[in-house]
């Protein structure tokens, strides 16, 4: 594809945690190093990605990231709540003035983030929740502002008011507002040029439009794919002008739009809409939890935890006393039919290998349907079997074999090499268990597709 | 030392001073840093590449390409037996350079009969460019003929023809609604029968992840080769310099669809770190032959690696002391 997603780079480095088993706070350390680089990667600033990092750190290493779920889904599911805390809890609408009184709202960003669509979009988003916009013509200086202007407030058919060129912005402003008074608009939108943050006199100009006409709402708005420098626009912006909201642009595109983050985390101000395409109706509420997951790009592990959670609470006293048997090596094939009935209310194994960070595997790169076809064939043989011969696999003789493979429609050898990956799988939990403080849960018995495990 | 500098800009004036001005923000954030770092350190360590790698990434030079640089400079440090930072310093900012270098042949377009296609995704600039561009080229003396194919976006047909004014070229189509590609066929043979030199053709911003829009550029730069093959052809994307590491996945996608001969990078006046610039020629070795740095028709610079990197890092009046 056209770049590696932040998933993939996850998941790389998730692998790697799952690879060395238990953690330790260098692993932790070392796995967040990493998430760091795919923030980066994702245009987060610098110095939010330390900050960050920072918080999901102190969360992660003191509390128990080993127990419940897996590490490496403990670690995702910290550092998902971790942004979404940072971006701000809900959804917020413009504030409008109360009763009659005509609401001012400006925009304000750098040149081509798209200012004057943004104008029109929310205009007709206004509209559609019966409010009267009128659209002042602030911008004089690109060539054709105006007329674009004018366009766009056709298409939505909301009235457009301009003064041309020769008139400074807040004297535009002014008369915009006396005509709406006039003229039973409620809601005035000044479209203002877009300008350089360093750029002092334009800068002044903002100012100066505030300082002349009560403006409620100033946005602004930030194309989603900036980099490194959206903390410096944000915050010069808001120091030098003050910003009470901030719209997102262009995230029709394929950015992973870490800017939002950084501007949030500079500005604490909130993201009202994100734009997400070309046509004036494409404006859309912006959700905190999304946004995380578009950052992050990792909605369908999220899902996977958020089942695993619940599965892991309704199963908690069994995985407790199948993780004590563990321990003393007494894992059973009832224990291992309750995992499969475990793993499959959470879709089974292919579906759980595809959305599994730690096992990085594509649904491409592996044969998921064999996996699971050879998942029941395995089933069948413990199901096959007495419950006496699952409670005590030694019980298993050659004659009781044969018996099971005909019971199992398998060969015999099938059922002989099952039982013995069972054994030595035994051991490996043995030693694990030893050290372990406690039940690891499902996935903690989940040593992968080529592990000892009888998959 | 702070008049020999001041001596220096002075000598370099008309050429890059208006880049050195606008990038006086962002050589000034990387300077700093790199110098606190350089000070901050008796020796080259671990620590000391870490603190780099925040610098660079700071300067948007991405994951990626900080990556390579320090593998490089780790290289020649080691090969060059360099233990100081400032040594180490030196290394970087030539490395940088090196990587920077711009073919003198990549400007060939200018002085033979040419078809330059700008392109790019929304608002970062193309048709200020193709304006500045016009504006440079009929300077030069060249026969420019410039067509405006976007014919999406609310009064870019305007937009264009007061550029077209001010750089004093004549334009071709700019209505509302038309199909792009038939604006392109009229412009190259309107291009072939006035014996123009230059035909630059603006495009409507598109984002590289919208297939039909891309197709709809394929064709147009199809019909482009086809119609005028004996032309010289040029394909530049235009890219924001404050676009993150997006920008990169624009070149690449961009590129699929129409071979990328340059870059045009805009609005290097504001506190945009070029650091994108190198992370570009590092991912995709296609070299930037133009930045934007302002909204005027003279704020269009070629680049210049040297230059680049010397307002990047500010090295005048430091280099004699080494070496
Ligand atoms: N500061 C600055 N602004 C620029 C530069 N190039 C373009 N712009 C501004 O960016 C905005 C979008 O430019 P435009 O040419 O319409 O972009 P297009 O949509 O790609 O054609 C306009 O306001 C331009 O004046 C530049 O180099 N520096
Ligand atoms: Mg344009």
């Amino acid at each position: 594809m056209a770049f590696e997603s932040l998933t993939d780079k996850l998941q790389r480095v998730f692998r790697n945690l799952r690879s060395k088993g238990r953690l330790t706070e260098e692993d932790v350390r070392a796995a967040l190093r990493e998430v760091k680089m795919a923030l980066l990667e994702a245009d987060v600033n610098f110095k939010v990605v330390k900050q960050f990092i920072k918080a999901v750190e102190e969360r992660a290493i003191g509390q128990d990231v080993m127990n419940g779920l897996n590490p490496g889904q403990m670690v995702i599911k910290i550092v998902n709540e971790e942004m979404i805390a940072l971006m701000g809890s809900e959804t917020t609408e413009i504030t409008m003035q109360p009763g009659k009184a005509v609401t001012v709202i400006m925009m304000a960003g750098l040149q081509g983030a798209g200012k004057t669509t943004a104008v029109a979009k929310i205009a007709g988003k206004l509209k559609t929740k019966g409010k009267k916009s009128l659209l002042a013509a602030c911008d004089i200086y690109r060539p054709a502002a105006i007329e674009q202007l004018q366009i766009n407030g056709r298409k939505q058919e909301v009235d457009v008011f301009e003064m041309g060129t020769d008139h400074k912005p807040v004297e535009i402003a002014r008369s915009a507002i006396a005509h709406a008074e006039k003229n039973g608009h409620n809601v005035v939108i000044l479209d203002t040029a877009g300008r350089l943050h360093i750029d002092e006199d334009m800068m002044a100009e903002l100012q100066e439009i505030k300082a002349g006409v009560a403006v409620h709402q100033t946005l602004l708005v930030v194309d989603a794919m900036t980099g490194q420098d959206a903390v410096n626009v944000a915050k010069e912006f808001d120091e030098k002008v003050g910003i009470d909201g901030v719209v997102l642009s262009k995230m029709d595109g394929d950015t992973r739009g870490g800017a939002a983050l950084s501007i949030k985390a500079v500005t604490g101000k909130p993201i009202l809409y994100v734009s997400m395409g070309e046509k004036l109706s494409d404006l859309e509420q912006f959700y905190p939890d999304r946004m995380a997951n578009r950052i992050l790009g990792m909605g369908d592990v999220l899902s996977l935890i958020e089942k695993a959670q619940e599965n892991i609470d309704i199963d908690e006293e069994k995985s407790r006393e199948m993780a004590g048997r563990m321990k003393k090596g007494k894992f059973d094939f009832e224990d291992y039919l309750e995992s499969l009935k475990q793993m499959r209310n959470m879709g089974g194994l292919s579906s759980i290998l595809g959305m599994l960070p730690g096992m990085g595997i594509k649904s491409a790169d592996i044969d998921s349907e064999a996996s699971d076809r050879q998942l029941r064939q395995s089933e069948a043989i413990v199901l096959s079997m007495t419950k006496a011969e699952r409670r005590n696999p030694k019980l298993l003789n050659p004659q009781r074999k044969y018996r099971i493979a005909k019971g199992a429609g398998v060969d015999v050898a099938v059922v002989n090499r099952f039982v013995k990956q069972f054994e030595q799988s035994q051991k490996v939990m043995k030693q694990l268990g030893g050290g372990g403080k406690h039940g690891r849960g499902m996935f903690g018995g989940f040593p992968g597709r080529k592990g000892g495990f009888p998959f | 030392m702070s008049e020999e500098k001041q001596e220096e800009k002075k000598e370099k004036k008309g050429f890059f001073a208006r880049l050195k001005q606008g990038l006086t923000k962002t050589r000034d954030n990387i300077v700093r840093g790199i110098d606190s770092v350089f000070s901050g350190f008796s020796s080259i360590d671990d620590d000391f590449y870490e603190e780099l790698e925040e610098i660079l990434i700071m300067g948007d030079i991405g994951v990626n390409a900080t990556g390579d640089i320090l593998e490089r400079l780790k290289r020649e440090v080691k090969e060059k037996h360099v233990k100081e930072p400032s040594g180490c310093k030196q290394l970087l900012i030539e490395s940088i350079r090196e990587q920077m270098q711009v073919d003198t042949a990549a400007y060939d377009f200018e002085q033979e009969k040419s078809v330059i296609m700008v392109i790019g995704v929304n608002g970062v600039g193309k048709t200020t460019s193709v304006g500045k561009l016009a504006g440079r080229l009929k300077e030069s003396g060249r026969k420019v003929l410039i067509a405006a194919a976007d014919t999406f976006r609310a009064a870019a047909g305007d937009q264009l023809a007061e550029w077209a004014r001010r750089a004093e070229v004549p334009m071709v189509g700019g209505s509302e609604g038309a199909d792009p590609a038939s604006v392109v066929y009229d412009a190259v043979t309107a291009a072939k029968a006035r014996g123009v030199d230059v035909l630059l053709i603006d495009t409507a911003g598109r984002l590289h992840n919208k297939k039909n829009l891309m197709e709809e550029l394929r064709k147009m730069n199809r019909i482009i080769d086809r119609e005028f093959p004996d032309a010289h052809r040029e394909n530049l994307i235009v890219l924001d310099g404050t676009t993150g590491q997006n920008a990169l996945v624009q070149a690449r996608e961009f590129g699929e669809v129409a071979e990328l001969t340059g870059i045009i990078l805009t609005k290097m006046d504001g506190t945009a770190k070029g650091g994108i610039a190198v992370a570009i020629q590092s991912e995709l070795n296609i070299p930037v032959k133009y930045i934007g740095v302002g909204e005027g028709i003279e704020d269009l610079q070629r680049f210049d690696a040297d230059e680049f990197v010397n307002a990047l890092f500010d090295v005048s009046g430091e280099e004699d002391g080494d070496d």
